[in-house]
């Protein structure tokens, strides 16, 4: 489903000097897993997401997901694949706070292959609790609101692959299993595959997979 | 559908400054349609009052001089003739009729004319209409001390069928000057469209021996409203009276005089199409500027919209979709400025020349003008769009994320 290969990242720090944030050099997630990986705060891990969602693009190495290298497309195609085949979850759930719920998910849906399907949003939005919330705002919802929306629109384009940047960072420990449980709920009923950074370790235990990303990111920042 | 609602949810957003740049917009473009269309229209409308009759006949001095004052009963009469010259011309074998006119008194500012009844059933308007009067009224009678009051006139000064008025000598309303002469209203003209209609029609004969007029002038006229048999027998007159002789003055062809005076006038038009130019330019810049100072708070909008998978050209097309909704919205309510510029104008256009423009009828700048003005906008929407198309993802992302 996912497969990495030699993936490198480097930026360059106000005093000119280039930091490199990102390299690993063999990494892979099956089609359905759920897995989380442990990542202190600056370690790297967002921005490995980022390589992986095609959000940056890679200094060097190959991203493979289902089968298309995202490494090697211009940014208009790396879009392209990302809607069609990627679902992320951001920390701050990053809503669009002049659309309603439901205009948040369809938008989502917009930019895939299967485009806005309105209904579908809806019932997404019920299914994550959110069915009487349609037309509020994101400043008129709670905070565990706020993510089972950002979770809907994530999974909203049948995504294949779903990443979450520390999902439940905002939350507090009743409503960060409640998400958390949702999340991993929803990506199996749709049978994507779930990689979940956090630094939690109350979130990561609720996985039998976990990687330290030390581990596999040989950076040396 | 993605577009439009990126669009409007992006034009709610930033409502304010939404309505700002639209209402500057819709200010631009009511100006330029309006300063177009009173342009056009005037010289149209003034131009089609000159075809009522082919020349004026007066004394020696400008043909636009006779013109507006004969025709448009505008400025002073450049001088009298003699009756003698009106009997004349009258019987020229090129004249198909001649009308007589006087002027020197006014009522509360709207001019008193004598002239005979015959310039009632002898002028034929534009479209072939003729002089008409408003029921229960009739001509005055040549030797009676009546008066036939332009619709404009007796609507504005109140007359009506039986009314009674003291005229007042001069051109100018001076309540010191008034006639001790009484004049009835015996008819009222319907509305002619004309600047007929803010004159107040006495007999020629009336106007020339009121008390404290010059005796020796009695019998003069203040010109000839001349219409022609054929339009060669002008520059035959033409050269008779303005080449060969030196005592008149034969203004002649009419509408090549009054096009004379919009040409004179034209630089000004430019000084306000040039205003109007500026203020579009001016209007098209606050797009840009409105729309490129808050970039930087709509770019987490655009880097999250990214990260949904929206292409950048799309983002790029949807600011400037709203630099071009926002144009659209200025020139839909440019319109509104437009009729209310516009109206302002006809009524002033109206009440000092009589002359009224067709505030309704369609020009094509109405269409012109809001296409160019939202295209403009669009234009002025590419600097902020490219800001937009550039908007790193990551970075903007990353510092919550």
């Amino acid at each position: 489903m996912l497969a990495v290969t030699d993936l490198r990242k480097s930026f360059r720090s106000p005093e000119g000097e280039t930091v490199e944030v990102v390299r690993v050099s063999a990494w892979s997630l099956a089609a359905g897993e759920q897995r989380a990986l442990r990542g202190e705060s600056g370690s790297g891990k967002t921005t490995f997401l980022h390589l992986l969602a095609g959000i940056l693009a890679a200094d060097a190495g190959r991203v493979l997901i289902d089968g298309a290298e995202m490494t090697a497309l211009g940014e208009s195609r790396r879009d392209r694949l990302r809607a069609e085949k990627l679902g992320y979850i951001f920390q701050t759930f990053n809503l669009l706070q002049g659309y309603t719920v439901l205009e948040n998910v369809v938008l989502g849906m917009s930019f895939g292959p299967r485009g806005a399907d309105r209904a579908h949003a809806r019932a997404l939005l019920e299914r994550v609790g959110l069915g009487r919330r349609l037309d509020h705002f994101p400043r008129q919802l709670s905070t565990g609101q706020q993510q089972r929306v950002a979770v809907a629109r994530a999974l909203a384009n049948h995504p294949k692959l779903v990443l979450a940047d520390e999902p439940t960072g905002n939350l507090d420990r009743r409503h960060a299993h409640e998400a958390l449980t949702l999340i991993r709920e929803v990506c199996r009923e749709n049978g994507a595959a779930l990689l979940l950074v956090s630094h939690d370790e109350d979130v990561l235990r609720e996985f039998t997979s976990v990687q330290d990303f030390r581990s596999i990111n040989q950076a040396l920042h | 559908m993605t577009l439009p609602l990126i669009v409007y949810r992006s034009l709610r957003q930033h409502a304010l400054s939404t309505l700002v740049t639209a209402g500057s917009i819709a200010l631009a473009c009511g100006l330029l349609m309006s300063v177009w269309t009173v342009k056009t229209q005037s010289e149209v409308a003034f131009t089609s009052t000159g075809t009522t009759f082919d020349a004026v006949l007066g004394a020696r001095g400008s043909k636009l001089q006779l013109v507006l004052n004969a025709i448009f009963h505008l400025e002073a009469s450049p001088g009298n003739l003699a009756y003698a010259d009106y009997e004349f011309i009258r019987r020229h074998p090129a004249v198909r009729a001649a009308f007589p006119i006087a002027v020197g008194d006014n009522l509360r500012g709207y001019r008193l004319v004598g002239t005979l009844p015959e310039l009632f059933t002898g002028v034929e308007l534009a479209g072939g209409r003729k002089l008409a009067l408003q029921p229960g009224g009739r001509w005055f009678a040549p030797e009676a001390h009546e008066a036939v009051v332009g619709s404009f006139a007796a609507a504005r000064l109140g007359l009506k069928v039986g009314d009674v008025f003291h005229p007042f000598h001069g051109l100018v309303y001076d309540e010191r000057n008034q006639h001790a002469e009484t004049y009835t209203v015996a008819g009222v003209l319907d509305a002619t469209n004309t600047p007929m209609d803010r004159v107040i029609w006495i007999p020629l004969h009336g106007l020339q021996t009121m008390t404290g007029h010059d005796p020796r002038a009695a019998t003069d006229v203040s010109a000839v409203l001349i219409q022609l048999r054929t339009p060669t027998a002008g520059f035959m007159l033409d050269m008779m009276y303005n080449k060969q002789g030196n005592r008149l003055t034969f203004a002649y062809p009419v509408g090549t005089i009054i096009a004379e005076l919009f040409s004179k006038i034209s630089w000004f038009d430019r000084v306000l199409e040039l205003v109007a130019y500026l203020v579009a330019l001016v209007a098209a810049g606050s797009v840009l500027a409105s729309i490129y100072n808050s970039m930087s708070a709509r770019q987490r909008d655009l880097a999250i919209l990214r990260s949904l998978g929206a292409r950048r050209r799309m983002i790029f097309g949807a600011v400037v979709c709203e630099a071009a909704a926002i144009g659209l919205l200025g020139a839909l309510a440019g319109f509104a400025v437009y009729f209310v510029l516009l109206a302002g104008a006809a009524e002033v256009i109206r009440t000092q020349t009589g002359v009224v423009l067709q505030v309704a009828q369609r020009q094509p700048v109405l269409a012109v003008c809001p296409a160019a003005m939202i295209a403009l906008c669009a234009l002025g929407g590419v600097v902020p769009a490219l800001k937009a198309y550039r908007t790193p993802v990551a970075a903007t992302l990353a510092p919550l994320s």
